[in-house]
């Protein structure tokens, strides 16, 4: 049971003192910088105390995952109370007490797949910020076609030997446990022998090197298994594998869409990022005057700004169908669409910036870097061109060659 | 409360009546004997339409209507577009009912009853700009004598009465000193005739020689024209956007089903994947502009003072979408898609009359630029 009020009024009120109490204002303060996000971790650096204080205070109530169970670490709200919550926090202006891809992929996975002594073992860690966890599904050798990963988990008894490499691991140099994708039947058809385990980053074997972009830094890593000894179930009987054993493929679809929706969700106009909540227009406003009297910048900028209007319509439209009953594999078009238009939108935003824009750390900040950033947008969690792949042959039902 | 822009249950059942109603009374078949026939729309169906309630979507029920409302008469709209059914909905039962809103309720009934046909006599030139209005409205005591040529009049053929925008004051280009009029369409002195366009509708040309008119026949305030036409523009811009956006839906039906049906090279041609991915594309377009459309309804409804932008990003969104739509479509039939004999062509008429009616891209995204600072 939720120890919130199910009364959405009464709930209102309640979530908002919390966070009037909770939050210390020091993080009300702060500017929401992608520096200052808490990703929680045995080895997470707090940006303040302050930072540790609310993920804390806001996971003794289960706020860091509003809509897991509550036996799982979660608050056990509902849609209404969960968008409730979000509103008093922007209202308050508290940041997001913690986020991680154990928040936005294992959770779901496991509440989808796992068992309830995995769920027990393995969530509420998730929601306190203990444990940290990073994503390993590509490799050097399975971009695009993910189901032919060729990192092999060999069956020991009652052990796994893993060895291979995972690429374009986010943060997985700061994190604790590694979501992968292992083969563990290399006979089967490459999508039936892949299984879904969960690995310790300290096991002996793993390795990590940072990759460095066309952007510059960046969050991503490759990660190496070299002998890494995975034991079948933990001290308490646990399986290491979620799902069934060589039916990982159905766990990391069901990821994959959730992935989609959510980088697809950058379209709507980039909240974080140089333009830091201001319209287009507004940032205009800071350019060259003359700027808007050339036609064609003026055209493509006016284009730009109807079509992010209209994609934060979509994504709003999509949002309440998601709700109401899905929209299955419709999600793939929110992800084509919204990173094809960020990148446009940064191709725009550096011309209307002109030579201010080409500087590493000009006026303009990190607008260059964020430019080449969004580059990977169409790449990342499936390309431009398997969302129309998935579009033409799951919504449009186009025949197979 | 801000609705949300999923189609209410209410919604859904208003869509599957107007879809089953339209296949059955006016499909595309219907609209090519029209067109044989030289008929620019079926005053049959018209009627209907009308018994249907269709025309009083807008309209308060003292005045015969439902009042349903901006997004049931897009739903109407859009339903409509992919099947082309071709009538005076949008001038008369969308744009004059919002304008005369505020009218006699005699006036309003002609309109729910179906026995009146409007149409919305506004530009003089060959783009969409009302400010430009030069036809003049002489004022002589109590009365006016309007004089000079209105173009592009969309079922001005039909028409029983017309809203004709006139410059009681001012210089062409400036918002005021404009005057809207609501006269009969026989009225001595008005001259209307037929043009011939691509999309086979009905669309007029009205000259005006000394037309009298008096200071019965003014909508809203004399000089103050704009202001009681423009709610009645952003009505029709929104209802047009979503005939648009039905009009692409039936293309992309076409096109879809035509890409599972046809072989090539031994192969179904929608199995391969340069035409996916168009078809794909294509797809993602219609959504985001389903999105646009859905949403240009609800702030009509819930916000009308304020809905230029909605609206205007609708219609251009509408517009590039509809364009992609038949594009796409004649492409991906090849041949077939050129021929008279196919529907294809039909649609990509239609898809440019509508682009140009009521504001082309240009012109829509110009407003959204104004309204968004730059």
């Amino acid at each position: 049971m939720s120890s919130f009020s199910d009364d959405l009024d009464q709930f209102r009120s309640e979530v908002a003192a919390f966070i009037a109490e909770k939050c210390p204002q020091k993080l009300k303060d702060m500017p929401a910088d992608q520096r200052t996000v808490c990703w929680g971790g045995k080895r997470f650096n707090f940006t303040c105390d302050e930072q540790r204080i609310w993920m804390e205070n806001a996971a003794s109530v289960g706020l860091t995952a509003p809509r897991w169970p509550v036996e799982y670490g979660g608050a056990g709200l509902n849609r209404g109370q969960e968008k409730i919550f979000r509103e008093e926090m922007a209202k308050a202006k508290a940041p997001s007490p913690l986020e991680s891809f154990g928040l936005w992929m294992l959770g779901p996975a496991l509440l989808a797949f796992g068992t309830h002594e995995q769920k027990l073992k393995y969530l509420p860690d998730i929601t306190n910020g203990r444990i940290r966890w990073c994503q390993g599904y590509s490799e050097p050798g399975a971009g695009s076609d993910l189901a032919s990963v060729q990192t092999r988990a060999e069956d020991k008894g009652d052990h796994w030997v893993v060895n291979g490499s995972k690429i374009w691991t986010s943060y997985a140099n700061h994190a604790d446990w590694i979501f992968a994708l292992v083969r563990t039947d290399k006979d089967a058809p490459k999508h039936k022998g892949i299984s879904f385990m969960l690995i310790d980053m300290e096991a002996d074997g793993v390795s990590t090197k940072p990759i460095k972009l066309i952007s510059g830094a960046s969050p991503f890593c490759e990660t190496f298994f070299d002998d890494v000894t995975v034991p079948k179930s933990d001290e308490a009987g646990n399986s290491r594998i979620v799902g069934e054993l060589n039916r990982g493929w159905d766990v990391a679809k069901h990821l994959l869409t959730h992935e989609r929706e959510m980088i697809g969700g950058g379209g709507s106009g980039a909240a974080s990022g140089v333009l830091g909540g201001r319209s287009l227009g507004a940032f205009i406003d800071t350019l060259d005057e003359h700027i808007m009297d050339d036609p064609v910048i003026r055209a493509e900028t006016m284009e730009l700004e109807i079509d992010t209007l209209a994609m934060g319509m979509t994504l709003e439209r999509y949002k309440d169908m998601a709700k109401q009953g899905g929209v299955g594999h419709a999600s793939a078009m929110l992800k084509y669409s919204g990173t094809e238009l960020n990148k446009r939108r940064y191709e725009i935003l550096m011309s209307i910036t002109g030579s201010e824009g080409v500087e590493w750390a000009g006026d303009h900040g990190t607008l260059a870097p964020e430019w080449l950033r969004t580059k990977a947008n169409s790449i990342e969690g499936g390309t431009s061109e398997v969302m129309l792949d998935i579009l033409s042959k799951r919504v449009l039902e186009l025949p197979s060659s | 409360m801000v609705a949300s822009l999923v189609p209410t249950e209410d919604e859904v059942m208003l869509r599957d009546a107007a879809r089953g109603f339209l296949q059955e009374s006016s499909p595309v078949t219907a609209f090519r004997a029209n067109r044989d026939a030289g008929r620019t729309y079926d005053p049959g169906l018209w009627k209907e339409m009308a018994q249907m309630g269709w025309t009083g979507v807008l309209l308060p029920e003292d005045a015969g209507g439902s009042e349903m409302g901006h997004r049931a008469a897009g739903i109407l709209s859009e339903e409509m577009g992919e099947v082309l059914a071709a009538s005076p909905f949008i001038s008369t039962a969308v744009m004059a009912a919002t304008a005369l809103k505020g009218a006699a309720n005699d006036r309003l009934a002609g309109i729910a009853s179906g026995d009146a046909i409007y149409a919305l006599a506004v530009d003089e030139g060959p783009k969409h700009a009302p400010l430009r209005t030069d036809l003049k409205a002489e004022k002589s005591g109590n009365a006016f004598k309007l004089s000079g040529r209105k173009v592009f009049v969309a079922d001005g053929g039909a028409a029983t009465r017309v809203l004709v925008l006139a410059r009681t004051g001012g210089t062409a280009g400036e918002a005021d000193g404009l005057t809207l009029f609501d006269i009969d369409a026989a009225r001595a002195g008005l001259t209307r005739t037929a043009k011939r366009t691509v999309d086979e509708r009905d669309h007029a040309q009205l000259d005006f020689d000394n037309v009298d008119a008096t200071g019965d026949d003014v909508v809203g305030e004399v000089d103050g024209g704009m202001a009681a036409i423009a709610t009645a523009l952003n009505a029709g811009q929104a209802a047009l956007s979503a005939e648009l956006l039905g009009v692409s839906a039936g293309a992309f039906g076409m096109t879809t089903g035509y890409l599972k049906e046809r072989k090539q090279f031994g192969r179904t041609i929608g199995s391969f994947q340069a035409l996916q991915h168009r078809a794909a594309h294509l797809f993602a377009e219609i959504e985001i502009t389903a999105s646009a459309i859905a949403n240009a309804g609800r702030v009509m409804d819930e916000d009308p003072d304020n809905a230029e932008i909605a609206v205007s990003i609708a219609k251009a969104r509408a517009t590039q979408t509809a364009k992609l739509a038949v594009s796409e479509g004649v492409q991906m039939h090849g041949g077939i898609g050129m021929t008279d004999e196919f529907d294809m062509g039909f649609f990509m008429k239609r898809a440019r009359v509508g682009a140009e009616w009521l504001g082309d891209y240009g012109y829509h995204a110009a407003r959204v630029a104004k309204a968004r600072g730059f």
